[in-house]
Formats: C-alpha cells, structure tokens, sequence
C-alpha cells in the first residue's frame, strides 16, 4: 500500500452542542483516490471541514504529509496543497469564470496548457470564460468548482459529493478529470453517494456511520461484494444504477 | 481609456452619458455657474463622491457595515483644519495636518480591523458605532483643541484666498481667484482619488475583495487570510474618508462636528450608496450627485412647482418647500423600489 499522505487519528468535531465525529480514524494514501461513503449525516461532510479547518477538531490529530495541521487556520491548509471543492461549489457568482479561476490560481496567472487540459474536460467554461460565474447552470457551477481546484497542481483535493443534481453527460465528463488527476499524482479523498461514480474511480474506500469510520477496504472489493455493501449502506451497486 | 478606468467601463450607454454630463458640469463649474450655491453644490459633489466611493470600497466591494466612516471623513476635515488653526496658513501646515490625519486615520482602522473584524458582521457595526460616538463626543468636549460644537474656522494659504488672483484679467468671464483655485484642486483630488479607488477594486486584491463579499468561507478555502484583507480594506477606505475631509475642510475653511462627524452625514453616505448602486463606484458617483442636488435644489424646485400650481386645491400645500424632506423621502423609497440594484444596476441590466 502507498504511504500515506493524510491521516485523521481519532479525530471528534464538536459543532455546538452537537458530537458530530466521535473519533474518525481515516488514511488517505498518496496517489490514489479514496471514496468516503456512508449514510446522509453519517459526517462525511464534516470529516472534509474538519481536514480543511472550516470545523476545528475538538481532539484528535490530521496529519498532512507528515505536518500536524489539526491547529492551523483554513488560509494555512489550503496554502499546505490541500484544495477543497464544497457541496454547494461555493463559486463566486458576481465574478467572472476567468476571475474565479484566477482567484484560485495562487501562483501566479493560470497556467495556458493547464487551462487548455482543463478545457478538454469542461469545455463550457471556455465559452463562458468571460461571463458572470452566476450565469452559469448548475452542472457548469460544478464544473468551474472542480476546475478552480484543479487550476493548479495541488497534493490532494477533497470532492463533497460532486455529482449531485449532474446530468449523466457532464459525469462522465468528471469521470475523465479525475481518472486524468489521479494519473498525474494528485491524491483525492471523495464524499460520494452516487455508487457507480465512487466505483469507476475509487481505489480505496472508508465507510462512516454515527461519526466513525466503520469500514475500510479497496473500493474495487467492496464494489464486487453486495452483501457488504447492503450490509454497511443499505443498498446495492445494482440499486444505484 | 482602458487604462485610465482600469477596464471597468460603465457598460451603459446612459450611464456613460450621465457620467460623461457630470464630469464635465463639475470641471466647468465656475464657468457655468454664477453664485455661491452652484459653486458650493459642485464642490460638495466632488468630496462626497470620493467619501461615497470609499464607503462602497467596505459595503459593496467587502460587505462591512461600519458606522464610523464619519468619524475618518472628521479626522481629515479637523486634522487639516486644526493644524491650519494652530501652526498657521502654509502649506506645511497643509501637509503635516494631513500626514497626522491619515496616519491617525489609518492605525485607528487597523486597530478596530483587527480587533472586530474577526467577530460577527453585526459586532463590528456596533463596535464601529460606540467608537465612532465617542470619537464626536470628544470633538464636542475637547473645546479648547477643536473648539467644540461650534469647531473652528481657520485661514488656508494665500493661493487658496478668496482674494487671491491666479490671472489678473477674467477668464471667460470668470475671475480666477483663490476659491476657483481650491475648487480645482478639490475636482482634481476627487477624480484621481475615484480612479485610484477604480484601480483598486479592479486589480487582484479587489477581486478577493468580492470573492470575501460573496462567501468568506470560501475565499478562506481558497488560501486567502480574509481578515487581513478586510483589514486592508478598512484602512484603505479610512485613508479615503480622510482624504475627503480635508478637501472639505479646504473647501469649507472651517471644521466643526455638524459638518464631519454628524450621524445625519452617515445616513447620507448610505442612503447615496444605495441609491446609487452598491459595489460599482459609478454609483457612488451618481447617488452622491443625486442626492446633493436633491437637498440643495429641492426647495427651490418645489417653490416654483407650488407657485405654478397655485389655485388648485391640496398640490400647493404639498408641493410647499417646507415639505421638502417628506418629498426627499418619497423620492429615496420610489428609488429603492424601481431601483432595488441602485441606478448603476438597472441601467447596467436595462442595457444587456
């Protein structure tokens, strides 16, 4: 197994006086991409805040390439290389495709042969490049989410379920960016509830129930086990296609 | 062009006529105007449209409400205006009043940035309003410095005099003296302090700006530490506020409370700021000028509106100049409602 660049050691999350996370223990490897699935409310979405410190950890450690970052502020994970592209993409409505992607590129302008590959995958964000982000659809909000992501090169991506409300088309698309960024190196850690999704690209996968990680796994064996999957989801890949 | 305005046209024709009618009204002013009234309006516009930008700089550009704006706009009309008083009419005196203004102005809003600026939005307007009270009660008590409710009148220096003369000989009909000479030095202030606020809100701190305005989590993600930039922008938008009141305390030859620090004054910079449009400066533009020439020429409109309507029943009495606010108040809410993105907005959308 690769070594891994994340690490959440018993990590419990507090959001007012609610105990959200009770103790995830979670391992992303370099590299490779790791489905989190469970339940709604399971506490996917707040493991993904909790790693980017939008939620802070009431104990626990997250290691990020060998760095404690359990204490640092949102700004400060984010410049460590970790991207996160949220539930509710959170673009930036009254600026421009151009100025989102910008914004995201902390390195200087974005790069034009990133831009170009990007294009490849996402091809309405070059015809809408100069309009107003809020003029977009939703499936071209979440295409522009990703890509301000992936803007530039980063160590590793946390995706809040992003194929949610998305026509088929524009998954398969997805489907393409992601198997390309795994290719290229880049760790990504998931929240996905659409299961043939999580299965086309998943390596490794963990699944949360009551705010723990209750099962660990290569995706590819969960995939091809039902009753697991029934057992720890309480469906089939089956029913979800 | 592109440069001057830093690629942010007003992307309407009517409103590029509108802007294109009042920069040319407010540079020719002395020469079209006879009278004080004229003069003093055009004058006011150019300083509130500089204090209305700076203020759009925080609620439209960041989305912080602050209420001590006015209190920045007084420490640049008392810091010149004090320093003109006490070390005498020179230009020194100019220099060193502003220098202390702007230094004062800035570290004040970088000590209540970093202070409030990481608690709730409704927090820091509080805070912003407790200090900005005790900022005019300590102008009103501190009588022996700032001369209290009554403030100070001072003499500016001699290129500024009213009995100066630039030209011996009129120009155009108009004698170009020390007043023509401080209204062009406000005009050309005013519009290179707009275009510098152009410049800022279009360049790539500008643009994180409106990424935290929209969604501040989001722009924290991205790497952006959105305290120090709102930080930032305080100051900035202070320095602004304190660049406008010195022009107005040049203009005006005098400082006092009612006219820097008074609250009705920062109701004023909301109201034109709404009225206007909020996040695009061209609105800050066309609501101060609106609103200036609504309160300065009302009256006088309604007075001849009354006089012609004479004989009919109820119109004279409501069209009476004593009713002027009633009217001013009509006229902000029909605004509101007909305009609910502010003059720039609609006209913007109506040209799409």
């Amino acid at each position: 197994m690769a070594e891994a660049l994340l690490t959440l050691e018993g990590v419990h999350t507090h959001i007012g006086q609610y105990h959200i996370l009770q103790g995830v223990d979670l391992t992303v490897p370099r590299g490779g991409l790791t489905v989190l699935l469970g339940r709604n409310g399971a506490g996917k979405t707040t493991t993904l805040r909790t790693i980017m410190g939008l939620w802070k950890p009431s104990r626990g450690r997250v290691t990020f390439a060998g760095r404690d970052i359990a204490g640092l502020s949102t700004p400060d994970i984010a410049r460590a290389g970790i991207a996160y592209v949220p539930e509710a993409m959170g673009i930036f409505s009254d600026l421009t495709v151009a100025e989102n992607m910008t914004l995201a590129a902390r390195r200087g302008p974005p790069d034009k042969a990133r831009l170009d590959w990007i294009f490849a995958f996402f091809p309405a964000l070059r015809r809408f490049w100069s309009q107003p982000a809020g003029v977009l659809s939703g499936g071209q909000k979440q295409m522009l989410a990703i890509a301000r992501a992936v803007v530039e090169p980063r160590a590793l991506i946390l995706v809040d379920e992003p194929t949610k409300g998305i026509a088929p088309a524009i998954i398969d698309n997805m489907i393409g960016a992601f198997a390309e960024l795994k290719r290229e190196g880049t760790t990504i850690l998931l929240v996905e509830q659409n299961f043939r999704f999580a299965a086309a690209l998943g390596d490794t996968v963990a699944v949360m129930d009551d705010g723990r990680v209750v099962h660990r796994d290569r995706m590819a064996a969960l995939a091809a086990d039902e009753a697991a999957q029934t057992r720890l989801l309480g469906l089939t890949l089956d029913a979800h296609q | 062009m592109e440069t001057i305005l830093s690629g942010d046209y007003p992307r309407s024709r009517l409103l590029t006529a509108l802007l294109g009618l009042l920069l040319a009204v407010l540079a020719a002013a002395p020469f079209l105007f006879d009278g004080a009234q004229a003069i003093n309006t055009a004058a006011k516009i150019c300083v509130f449209v500089v204090l209305v930008a700076s203020y759009d700089l925080l609620l439209g550009y960041t989305g912080i409400v602050s209420f001590a704006h006015t209190m920045f706009y007084g420490l640049g009309g008392y810091g010149v205006g004090l320093a003109l008083y006490s070390w005498g009419p020179s230009w020194g005196a100019v220099a060193g009043g502003l220098a202390l203004a702007l230094a004062a102005g800035v570290l004040l809003a970088l000590g209540i940035g970093l202070f409030s600026l990481r608690v709730r939005a409704i927090f820091f307007a509080m805070i912003t309003l407790a200090v900005a009270s005790a900022f005019a009660v300590l102008a009103a008590q501190l009588s022996d410095v700032t001369g209290g409710e009554d403030g100070r009148s001072f003499r500016v220096p001699e290129l500024l005099r009213p009995g100066f003369r630039l030209v011996a000989e009129p120009v155009l009909g108009t004698t170009i003296n020390g007043r023509v000479v401080t209204y062009y030095i406000v005009f050309a202030s005013a519009l290179l302090l707009f275009l510098a606020a152009l410049r800022v809100v279009n360049s790539p701190f500008g643009r994180v700006l409106q990424a935290i305005r929209e969604n501040e989590f989001r722009a924290e993600a991205l790497g952006y530490r959105t305290v120090c930039y709102r930080t930032a922008a305080n100051c900035l938008a202070a320095g602004m506020a304190v660049l406008a009141g010195a022009l107005n305390a040049l203009w005006l030859r005098y400082t006092g409370p009612e006219t820097t620090l008074s609250f009705t004054i920062m109701l004023d910079i909301l109201l034109m700021v709404v009225i206007g449009g909020m996040g695009t400066l061209y609105g800050a533009a066309i609501g101060a000028s609106l609103l200036i020439l609504a309160q300065s020429y009302l009256q006088k409109l309604m007075a001849v509106a009354a006089q012609a309507t004479e004989g009919l029943p109820l119109l004279p009495q409501l069209l009476h100049p004593d009713r002027w606010l009633l009217w001013l108040g009509v006229l902000f809410v029909t605004s509101v409602y007909f305009f609910p993105s502010g003059i720039v907005g609609r006209l913007r959308a109506a040209s799409r």
